[in-house]
């Protein structure tokens, strides 16, 4: 256990301390102690850039599971740090915007950091594992952990809607990816990524590539929020504005990028992957900026420029991949791409924190985020108001912030489809940059609306639920950190060239750097008349035109039908599925235990019959049978004789003595073929069992007379006879069939050696097969505490007089 | 239906007296299984068995509050409690770097009775017995005091 785990799991190590420093020190906000975590981890991780950006990289293994080849490697390298740093470094801005947001007093703080410490190692764990079911895991754990953050006002419907909307989305993903992490370990024998890295031939060659693409792709996806799967995003907004700020924009949906940028170097030279992402890119950042404007509510838009910027991050990360197909010249224009994604991913987390932080105050100062009451709050918070102007600018993409720059670099990389001449992008690619402008029309208008609708305009405070002032300074401070650096980013770029971002694409193009090529990153803001700088002039006017035209166009929303949108299929297929699921079930769940026996019986018998002739076992000898004793046949027409009777008893004391006689009767088997410890057993078990069918029917109704005269059912008739013989098939080819030699043997030469006992029987059940033995009476003892608690339900429901469980039970 | 029932109940000397005092034998004989059971028939779960017999047959000669007064054990603790011991001496081994369920066994001067083996097993062994009583109880009790 190095440092390096301990920095990961420390959040989840803090985690079970603070619901008690929550109830402990009421006085002080929870939050401060939680603070120095990611502090702490951001100091920590700081360190790491001088080894990544000299080209290292840090790798710490603990042995896990090492028979499956599970172990805990952390696994540091460029892109792994950038992450780690994003997390640690908003997470610490989140955690002190937080204070100030949740009041002490009327939140239940130890939920709300218990559930942000889980989500910040989660996300750690997974951004610097190597072993990618290490890596799976950790990534659940952030679905999980985001699930309980969306629902912490579970007392809201909208909440819990939302909630369970993004746990069932990216677990989706999530078990699609495990399905896809399979797969490659089936190929490459291994779950480190360098591994299948460093077999990426192997893995090119196999007739699954294309599966564990998609299936990995999938888990991408969802946690990315892109189309079609991005419905949870808008969904999620329900969590509380710096959860939204920290998982819902900067970090964890970034982790779909995560993945995709870690698994380039395994699957990029496919074209498929090229244009799969591409396309989904594409059209999730047109769509996420096409609904952002028709929003009315802050965190509306937000989400869904969120929706569209990972959009925008993902097709940049596709495009990166031509670079691989354009070697040669030391210049590689298509690696602009990949290090467009990466810039663009570190402005994304500044100014869209920045602005869900603004969001936040102004929720938080007014007490709405509807676009449609605020308006001219300017005057009253000038500071925010100016975090906002930073931020929604840095969006649209104009200078001197940092988004004009990646932005820039975008539609750079866009245009250069033009002279990608494979993978056929010359010819239908040239859609790429087209819709790259829309989106990035519409980006520039709804940023517009975030600032303008908010902050100026006409005041209306009498409409707003408070009278709204500027904030504290404390919910000031990181919104403002986040907008300074995006101005600084904007001005001195080069500050993350080598330190952050070359590093980064290092890891993504290790092949490239292999060869030998150079990442060159130099951002700077005049590049001179290329097209790049005509796309975005046009996009300025076009959006300029179209904000001050907005009601002449805004009808065209309403002509998308409901029922065909996402979310209508979203809920009419959890509607449908509940339906089905329930007509399932009421088909063969009668209530009626005969009928879970049929079930049972001749589930049983139908299988074990089939495997016998399967393995072809019908072929029975009996030579080597022991002679029947008088005795024996005695006993076995007792036996049988009381069993037939059973059917004919019309009282039941009389037929549980005759089953009793059956059970004895075994039990005397048992003496004659000296097994004495199953006979006593069977003895004891007889006894007790005899005793508990009296109690139980003692309670129940006398046999009524319509049950007395109850007629010969055939389908009964017919699966009890199939049991019988089923099992008598059973022994007859167990005699027969003795491919292996008999166990016993073992047993008995070993018994007194190995674990010094002399009574075989008693030795196999608490030594050689203890195993069975504890799970055996566990077992017991959650069927002893079953119908415990199902008795004592049933007995105070009874008592309180609720009719409603009878009601219930039946429907 | 209810006040049938209670006047079906017999006082039924006999029955009560022989049961105190097979209870005593049945007892004595189903620890002497328990502890038997390594070297000749017997062990934990017949032990189990036979001392819930034991009590079953109190619980029918006389009734289930009686039962409780005489022997006011909780039959769902004890279950748990034997699981808490099996799965504590499951897990002893792992203390000594073996494989879990791993037992120890060696040769002790005993007082009284000489040189006798002890073995680990027994333990484990208690908590199957434990675990047999406490569920047979636990369902014959909670299904006899159910109306």
């Amino acid at each position: 256990m190095s440092v390096l785990h301990f920095a990961i799991l420390l959040p989840l190590l803090a985690a079970p301390f603070i619901p008690f420093l929550f109830r402990a020190l009421k006085r002080i906000h929870t939050g401060w102690f939680v603070l120095v975590v990611p502090v702490l981890l951001f100091v920590y991780f700081f360190r790491f850039i001088g080894i990544t950006s000299a080209g290292d990289v840090v790798s710490e293994t603990v042995e896990w599971m090492p028979s499956l080849g599970i172990n805990f490697t952390a696994y540091v390298d460029g892109l792994g740090l950038l992450f780690a740093l994003l997390i640690t470094g908003i997470g610490a801005l989140v955690v002190l915007y937080s204070i100030y947001y949740l009041n002490k007093d009327k939140e239940s703080l130890g939920h709300f950091y218990v559930y942000l410490l889980l989500f910040m190692g989660a996300m750690l764990g997974v951004v610097l594992s190597d072993n990618m079911v290490v890596m799976y895991m950790f990534w659940e754990l952030t679905s999980i952990s985001s699930f309980l953050l969306i629902g912490y006002w579970y007392e809201k419907e909208r909440s819990r809607y939302g909630a369970r909307k993004s746990m069932l989305i990216t677990v989706f993903g999530g078990l699609s990816m495990l399905g896809g992490i399979v797969i490659l370990e089936s190929i490459v024998g291994s779950f480190s990524i360098r591994d299948m890295v460093a077999n990426q031939a192997l893995i090119a060659e196999s007739p699954f590539f294309v599966a564990a693409m998609i299936l990995i792709l999938l888990g991408a996806f969802t946690k990315s929020a892109q189309f079609p799967f991005h419905i949870w995003l808008p969904d999620a907004m329900e969590a509380p504005t710096p959860v939204s700020a920290y998982l819902h924009s900067a970090t964890m949906v970034k982790a779909g990028l995560y993945l995709v940028a870690r698994m380039s170097p395994v699957f990029q030279e496919s074209s498929l992957w090229l244009w799969i992402i591409v396309t989904v890119g594409t059209f999730t950042l047109f769509w996420g900026a096409f609904n952002a404007v028709k929003q009315t509510d802050l965190k509306g838009i937000l989400a869904f420029s969120t929706v569209s910027q990972l959009g925008l991050i993902m097709s940049l990360l596709g495009l990166g991949a031509a670079a691989l197909h354009y070697d040669g010249i030391d210049d590689n224009i298509f690696m602009v791409a990949t290090i467009a994604a990466i810039f663009h991913l570190i402005n994304h987390a500044t100014f869209k924190g920045s602005l869900f932080m603004m969001v936040g105050i102004v929720d938080h100062e007014t007490g709405t985020r509807d676009i449609r009451k605020l308006g001219g709050l300017m005057t009253v918070m000038p500071i925010t108001f100016t975090i906002a102007v930073i931020g929604s600018l840095s969006m649209a993409g104009l200078p001197p912030f940092n988004g004009f720059l990646s932005k820039e670099m975008f539609l750079k990389a866009t245009t250069k489809v033009f002279s990608m001449d494979f993978f056929a992008l010359d010819t239908i690619g040239i859609l790429i940059p087209v819709v790259a402008f829309i989106a990035s029309v519409f980006t520039f208008i709804y940023s517009l609306i975030i600032f303008t609708r908010t902050f100026m305009g006409k005041a209306k405070f009498d409409e707003l639920p408070k009278q709204p002032h500027e904030a504290p300074i404390g919910m000031l401070i990181p919104p403002a950190i986040l907008a300074i650096l995006v101005v600084v980013l904007g001005f001195i770029p080069n500050v993350l060239s080598n330190s952050l971002i070359k590093p980064a694409v290092e890891s993504i193009y290790p092949t490239l750097v292999a060869s030998g090529q150079e990442v060159k990153v130099d951002i700077y803001f005049w590049h001179g008349p290329t097209p790049e700088l005509f796309m975005t002039l046009g996009i300025i006017a076009l959006g300029t035109l179209m904000f001050f035209m907005i009601n002449k166009w805004m009808g065209i929303y309403n002509r998308i039908p409901n029922r065909l949108t996402l979310n209508g299929m979203y809920d009419g297929s959890l509607v449908w599925s509940n339906k089905a699921a329930y007509r399932f079930k009421d088909n063969y769940m009668t209530g009626f235990i005969r009928s879970y026996l049929i079930y049972i019986f001749v589930f049983m018998s139908g299988m074990l019959l089939f495997s016998m002739w399967w393995y072809d076992m019908y072929n029975f000898s009996f030579g080597e049978m022991a002679v029947i004793t008088p005795y024996e046949y005695v006993l076995g027409a007792v036996v049988v004789l009381s069993a037939f009777a059973i059917l004919f008893m019309r009282s039941r004391l009389p037929a549980i003595i005759l089953l009793g006689v059956v059970g004895y009767g075994v039990a005397l088997f048992f003496v004659f073929f000296e097994a004495p410890d199953l006979a006593l057993t069977q003895l004891v078990i007889e006894t007790v069992s005899v005793a508990l069918f009296l109690l139980v029917f003692y309670h129940m109704p006398e046999i009524s007379k319509k049950e007395a005269r109850m007629r010969f059912k055939v389908g009964n008739a017919l699966v009890s006879i199939l049991v019988g013989v089923t099992v008598m098939m059973l022994s007859f080819m167990t005699l027969s069939n003795k491919s292996l030699s008999s166990i016993s043997e073992y047993y008995k030469e070993n018994v007194y050696d190995l674990a010094a006992g002399k009574n075989m029987v008693n030795v196999v059940l608490v030594d050689f097969r203890g195993f069975d033995t504890l799970f055996e009476i566990v077992v017991l003892a959650v069927a002893g505490f079953g119908i415990y608690t199902m008795i004592k339900f049933r007995t105070t429901q009874r008592t309180k007089g609720d009719g409603e469980h009878e009601h219930e039970a039946e429907k | 239906m209810n006040t049938k029932r209670k006047s079906k109940r017999v006082n039924d000397v006999i029955l009560q007296t022989a049961a105190v005092i097979i209870f005593f034998i049945i007892i004595i004989f189903s620890i002497n299984l328990f502890f038997s059971g390594h070297y000749s028939p017997g062990g934990g779960f017949v032990g189990g068995l036979m001392t819930a017999a034991a009590l079953v047959l109190l619980l029918l000669a006389f009734d289930s509050k009686t039962l409780a007064t005489v022997l006011p054990f909780d039959y769902r603790k004890m279950t748990a409690f034997g699981l808490f011991i099996a799965i504590l001496t499951a897990l002893h081994s792992v203390l000594w770097d073996r494989p879990f369920l791993t037992h120890a066994y060696d040769k002790f001067d005993l007082p009284l009775l000489g040189e006798e083996t002890l073995h680990t097993a027994i333990a484990f062994d208690l908590g199957v017995y434990l675990v047999v009583i406490g569920v047979t109880m636990t369902i014959i009790q909670t299904i006899g005091e159910s109306e």
